[in-house]
């Protein structure tokens, strides 16, 4: 015997959670080549432009029959594909301008059709449309002991988006498995993969038809919202978490599965329509992704570029009490404020500096300790052989060059070597020995 | 500089008498060819043998047509009109044996594949369809990153690599093809003086190997040190043969013609040249 809490949950939540997983990963799957090909709004557009393909194979055949649904969806979405080439080759517009004149028009024309349809007393709901319709995929007789889960009289009345799903799913991964080379090097150099063989047109239609496929069987179940959510928001948000095609795409199926799963739980917690949490829950992930990947997050780089400012401003005050120790005169904090600006980050430079024993503090007299003298003098080469070669190299005249060596000095070396042996700078003043 | 035995001069005039006979020994035989962008010609009636086993230098102003040439020869542009042959077959009997190293512009570099896999995607021909990557060929394509002197950043993702290491791994990728005839569109562009040296000692392992290499190069400085050949363009053919006859100062004035800051690098580099041979 089947508990009751399990019944109920594989009679309501079972169908619609595998629907959003399925087209989760198999629109999350396909956006990784949308977003490397900065396409994603290809998928926006084709689930958008199936509307009035929907329609017209309603009006023609006068049936709701699955199949000719299917077949109307398909055939719009092919041609929106085909119409964006058209307008990107003939109109002399960007591709993404070409993919939002596509959609925002046959979008338009299902809008009218439906309208048209309505005025004839049928029933096409155009908020299915937009997210879909999960809550109604129930199992009337889910199995009610464990022995019949094994029966496939259970699973007679699966609905049909259920199957369609899971077939686009496993059509999808094969594709982008048996493909996957093609399909990266044409994304990444359409030239050498034709040079290769390996025809990059004839990859993008390929790519086009199941990115059509995808988003024509997701889209009656969890609308378009969540389509366009799920082509854009997996693929990215691996994008920011790894530096490799084939890992990307591991972690764009698992943020797809995570994703459906999250917005789905948060969902029926709080009943509220589950591809819109679902695609929200995207959302969120990849904002989360954005801020706190470990290389290209905005945390990391802002701690990176703090850290390179923290260096800088070390470097300066080294460089600043070099050049005091230079005129023969001893440096007090004024002095030092006084040639590198009074700002805290020099401050916090200076006491780094004596934590780090380059700079000895007596009686108010900073100086140099032997250690820091050092790296004082390496930068104060580094800056005064860059003046000399912005000088002799670049033609800029002597007093145009400070403030480009000030920056260069903390980075880069010279790259001319053979000014390595000259012993001033175009100032006058000697360039300390190596 | 070597030179090859079938070096002659041609000029528009010698062409024409010599049309249409095309040397089936010749690597890259185009005959006639126009290309044209929105019915604007960019190329005019081009006909060209490139000699074999040589370096050849396509040369000529912005917008010559350099690029394009060499894009409509691999059949990546369509022709309006006219014919490319190679080893004097079509280019899909011979594209086995013909390597290509387009523009480092011309790809995203942010893409999300190491030094390694850009290299591998030289021997997918090779591999064939829906077959993964062997360790063969991975194997091959590491030699490959050795010969540029690049093994060291195999794994690194491409957006880590300089300007000249990138164009390093073209090469290699090119290299892994093992081709005959290797198109390469400026490789000495915006390269440090090290990764110069690298490609054109590469350049010259091929040609001593045996294969020929067309470049599309814009430095009229390095002409007679680095090739053998040289194809002056401007959108149609001004002169092509080996450098020591056609690289002339007339013949330069015919390419860039009215250019001035050209025309006088052009005149230093043709006395360079006549100091040379």
């Amino acid at each position: 015997m089947i508990p009751q809490s399990i019944q109920t949950f594989l009679s309501l939540d079972l169908f619609p959670l595998l629907a959003a997983l399925f087209a989760a990963i198999s629109c999350g799957l396909l956006g990784n080549f949308l977003v490397l090909r900065k396409q994603s709004l290809m998928g926006d557009a084709i689930s958008h432009a199936v509307l009035p393909g929907l329609v017209a194979a309603f009006l023609i055949t006068q049936s709701r029959s699955p199949g000719m649904m299917f077949i109307g969806a398909a055939i719009s979405a092919l041609i929106t594909v085909v119409l964006v080439e058209v307008i990107k080759r003939l109109g002399k517009v960007e591709p993404g301008a070409a993919m939002g004149v596509v959609f925002s028009v046959l979008f338009a024309l299902g809008v009218f059709l439906l309208e048209n349809a309505a005025a004839r007393s049928v029933d096409l709901d155009a908020d299915c449309v937009l997210h879909g319709n999960l809550q109604t995929l129930f199992w009337i007789s889910p199995p009610d002991q464990w022995s019949n889960l094994f029966s496939a009289e259970s699973y007679s009345d699966v609905p049909r988006q259920v199957w369609t799903l899971a077939g686009t799913t496993l059509g999808v991964t094969l594709f982008v498995s048996l493909f996957f080379k093609e399909l990266k090097i044409a994304s990444f150099d359409a030239g050498i993969a034709t040079v290769q063989g390996i025809n990059a047109g004839f990859m993008h239609m390929l790519l086009m038809t199941f990115v059509a496929i995808a988003a024509v069987a997701s889209f009656e179940a969890v609308g378009s919202i969540l389509v366009i959510a799920m082509f854009i928001c997996p693929a990215a948000t691996a994008r920011m978490l790894t530096d490799r095609l084939k890992s990307q795409i591991f972690v764009s199926i698992i943020v797809a599965a995570l994703t459906a799963i999250v917005g789905y739980a948060i969902a029926s917690w709080v009943e509220v329509n589950a591809a819109g949490m679902i695609a929200s829950a995207s959302g969120v992930f990849l904002v989360i992704a954005i801020v706190s990947s470990p290389r290209h997050g905005v945390i990391a780089k802002t701690l990176n570029q703090r850290q390179l400012g923290n260096k800088v401003a070390l470097e300066d005050v080294l460089g600043a009490l070099y050049r005091i120790s230079e005129s023969d005169s001893q440096a007090n904090l004024e002095q030092l404020i006084a040639s590198t600006g009074a700002d805290s980050r020099s401050r916090k430079a200076l006491s780094k500096a004596q934590s780090l024993g380059l700079v000895n503090v007596h009686n108010g007299i900073l100086s140099l300790s032997k250690v820091g003298e050092s790296r004082a003098a390496s930068i104060i080469r580094r800056h005064r052989l860059w003046e000399g070669y912005l000088v002799e190299q670049a033609g800029l005249s002597p007093d145009h060059v400070h403030e480009t060596a000030e920056q260069l000095e903390h980075f880069v070396d010279v790259p001319d070597q053979s000014l390595s042996k000259t012993h001033t700078d175009p100032h006058g003043k000697p360039i300390p020995p190596r | 500089m070597t030179h090859t035995e079938n070096s002659q001069v041609q000029s528009p005039r010698s062409i024409l008498d010599a049309r249409p006979e095309h040397s089936a020994d010749s690597p890259v035989s185009v005959h006639a060819m126009t290309v044209a962008y929105n019915r604007k010609p960019v190329l005019w009636d081009v006909d060209y043998d490139a000699p074999s086993n040589a370096l050849v230098a396509i040369v000529g102003p912005n917008g010559a047509g350099k690029s394009t040439l060499i894009k409509a020869c691999l059949g990546l542009i369509p022709r309006a009109s006219g014919t490319v042959e190679f080893w004097g077959k079509p280019y899909k009997q011979s594209r086995s044996l013909i390597g290509y190293v387009p523009q480092r512009e011309s790809v995203d570099w942010d893409f999300p594949v190491s030094a390694l896999d850009v290299v591998c995607m030289g021997r997918y021909r090779k591999i064939g369809w829906c077959r993964p990557v062997t360790k063969s060929h991975k194997r091959a394509a590491l030699e490959a990153l050795a010969r540029v002197g690049m093994e060291d950043f195999a794994t690194r993702q491409i957006s880590q690599l300089s300007g000249g290491q990138q164009q390093r791994v073209f090469l290699a990728r090119a290299l892994t093809q093992e081709a005959d005839l290797y198109f390469m569109d400026e490789p000495f562009a915006g390269v440090d003086a090290s990764t110069e040296r690298a490609i054109i000692e590469v350049l010259r392992e091929l040609r001593a190997n045996g294969k020929t290499v067309i470049v599309v190069h814009h430095d009229l400085q390095s002409v007679p040190e680095y090739f053998d050949h040289v194809l002056l363009l401007n959108m149609r053919v001004v002169a092509a043969g080996p450098v020591s006859e056609v690289f002339t100062a007339e013949n330069l004035q015919k390419t860039y013609g009215g250019r001035l800051t050209l025309l006088a690098e052009a005149a230093e580099a043709v006395a360079r040249a006549a100091k040379g041979t």
